[in-house]
């Protein structure tokens, strides 16, 4: 813009080098203040990641440390071929599936609520952003002390059962339980990215249908849902995501990961790494992991056509 | 006739809206019921105390552990949410307002990272630390902290910035301000509210966090209310631990319920704006 008019007064070739001047100037300012922010996530993120890497093609167990050496695929070879890795795996896809799928509807609900209520709407979003902000472990806590006998839960009282519901012996209400504790923190989150696409949904539509006959149920299916498709896609995305890497509230559930029947993909990972200090193995099943959320998101990116925020505008 | 409609439907969405506050509330509730129990009866399996005292918290705040946890976390937490949205502030800026190729790809780099299971770097942070003596540290929280903060950060403000209308600032430089005052009096007063907001979502992100915290500390010198939580004593050798527990979550969850209530607006703003607009 500023060449064309200076391009009027002075020849076009100064002009021109003055913008190109500027251009780079104004890119090295842009790589200069992005910089600090680059370095720290790749320090603490791409490095150990190749490391981890590393230490999966090592036999590296903290407790024997001269026995350390190069030994191949050999830790993927017994993690894939162990029975644990695919009962945790499956066992958190399940976990994943299930609490998103709730998410979903119960977001959706509330998001509609947010959106549409004639009174106490500042109230309702004011609540659903407790459960939110709430530290996952003390939700967790809330949940498990809730649940458990031992603990006084009030819900096996109220309900007239006197063992525990989220012991090793009870394997299906303990992964109840941690649904629960996870749909119950999560679904605002969901609500919140919803209610933003709800937003994006014209009123005139939903009026001109109406004059033309359409009840609420159809407008919601016919006009809603296609309109609001790219935020429910990315909410789905995050949420798939986040509930893959589920570790918080399975871990405190299930008495700081010992519960077996509880056990997830992450829990795997931090009994292998943390305590029984076998870093050979335990990063192999981190790199595993690291890949399944890789493999996802690039599912619902190229598959499902999920438009990754950020993009356009 | 019209008036009674009206009335049904303001009666309709009032009770949807106490389901809401009832299924929001209740796990709260609980704890708090819970935490005011007198220690002999917390495990009476009541929902209310039959005997209320504050003898849990007393039980808490005598533990060196629980003080020590909490001035960590709030330590921790606000060291890493200062350089936090300092650094994505520059940044922000840079991808907002100016045109340099990469932008894309910072923008793609920063989402993957917010994407990274933390569980596949804790086994060599763990390893790291030991070696460089950050294990155990109060920075050797801060700087995952800040990694996982950064990419949230980076979206929040680069919506934010999007929005301020940065003709404002020359317009006052026309009027014969020093760009220094028309930053000031002008950008900084715009901006102020997107770097409240993001300041305040990456505050909670690290008061939230447990992988890092249980994997990378082992003692007070380090350790945040929710790693100390899930390793509480009880009171003494023949009590469990769930009163203190309960307390110590009542106690962490305080200044969760302060920020919601004071920014519940700028929240939402906050965390549908990275999500949507981009």
């Amino acid at each position: 813009m500023e060449a064309a008019t200076a391009g009027t007064t002075s020849p076009a070739r100064p002009a021109r080098k003055r913008v190109s001047d500027r251009a780079r100037a104004e890119r090295r300012l842009g790589w200069l203040l992005c910089l600090p922010a680059v370095i720290v996530m790749i320090a603490v993120t791409a490095y150990p990641i190749v490391y981890a890497v590393y230490l999966s093609l090592l036999r590296a167990d903290l407790r024997f440390p001269d026995e350390q050496k190069f030994i191949g695929f050999d830790n993927y070879i017994t993690v894939l071929s162990s029975g644990l890795w695919w009962s945790d795996f499956g066992r958190t896809m399940l976990i994943t599936v299930v609490s998103v799928s709730l998410e979903l509807v119960l977001g959706m609900l509330l998001a509609l609520v947010m959106h549409r209520a004639l009174v106490g709407r500042g109230l309702v979003r004011t609540a659903s952003l407790i459960p939110y902000g709430i530290v996952t472990v003390v939700a967790a806590y809330a949940w498990l002390l809730a649940f458990s006998t031992p603990s006084g839960g009030f819900i096996p009282h109220w309900l007239g059962i006197d063992h525990d519901l989220v012991d090793q012996a009870h394997p299906v209400t303990s992964l109840l339980v941690v649904i629960g504790a996870e749909v119950w923190k999560t679904t605002p989150f969901m609500a919140l990215l919803l209610l933003a696409g709800l937003a994006l949904v014209p009123d005139e539509m939903h009026e001109a249908a109406k004059v033309d006959g359409a009840s609420a149920w159809q407008r919601f299916w016919r006009i809603t849902v296609p309109l609001m498709k790219p935020a429910i896609l990315v909410a789905l995305l995050f949420r798939t995501l986040d509930a893959f890497r589920i570790f918080d509230s399975a871990f405190i559930i299930g008495q700081n990961g010992t519960n077996p029947k509880i056990e997830t993909v992450s829990i795997l990972g931090y009994n292998q790494l943390l305590n029984r200090l076998n870093l050979g193995l335990g990063s192999a099943v981190s790199v595993l992991i690291f890949l399944s959320v890789m493999l996802i998101a690039v599912f619902f990116i190229r598959v499902l056509g999920t438009s990754r925020p950020g993009e356009g505008s | 006739m019209d008036g009674g409609l009206r009335n049904r439907r303001i009666l309709g969405w009032a009770a949807t809206d106490a389901l809401v506050l009832v299924v929001a509330l209740f796990p709260v509730l609980w704890i708090l019921m819970l935490s005011l129990k007198s220690p002999g009866t917390v495990t009476d399996g009541r929902f209310l105390p039959s005997e209320w005292s504050l003898e849990n918290y007393r039980n808490i705040f005598e533990q060196d552990v629980f003080t020590r946890a909490l001035l960590n976390s709030f330590g921790i937490a606000a060291i890493a949410t200062a350089i936090a949205v300092v650094l994505a502030s520059m940044a922000a800026y840079a991808i907002a307002r100016l045109n340099f190729p990469g932008k894309a790809i910072m923008l793609g780099a920063a989402l993957m990272i917010a994407m990274f299971p933390p569980i596949s770097i804790v086994g060599p942070l763990y390893n790291m630390w030991r070696n460089l003596g950050l294990f155990d540290t109060w920075p050797g929280l801060i700087i995952p902290y800040l990694t996982f903060a950064l990419p949230l950060a980076i979206y929040t403000l680069t919506a934010f910035f999007r929005e301020i209308p940065w003709e404002l600032e020359q317009a006052a430089q026309v009027d014969g301000a020093t760009p220094f005052q028309a930053f000031r009096k002008v950008i900084v007063p715009l901006a102020a509210p997107g770097v409240a907001t993001t300041a305040i979502l990456v505050f909670i992100f690290c008061w939230n966090d447990f992988v890092f915290a249980v994997s990378l500390t082992s003692t007070s010198a380090a350790q945040t209310v929710p790693a100390a939580l899930s390793q509480f004593p009880g009171a003494s050798q023949f009590t469990a631990p769930y009163g203190s527990i309960a307390a110590a979550a009542v106690i962490v969850t305080i200044p969760i319920i302060i920020l919601v209530m004071i920014f519940q607006r700028r929240i939402v703003a906050g965390l549908t704006a990275g999500a949507v607009k981009g």
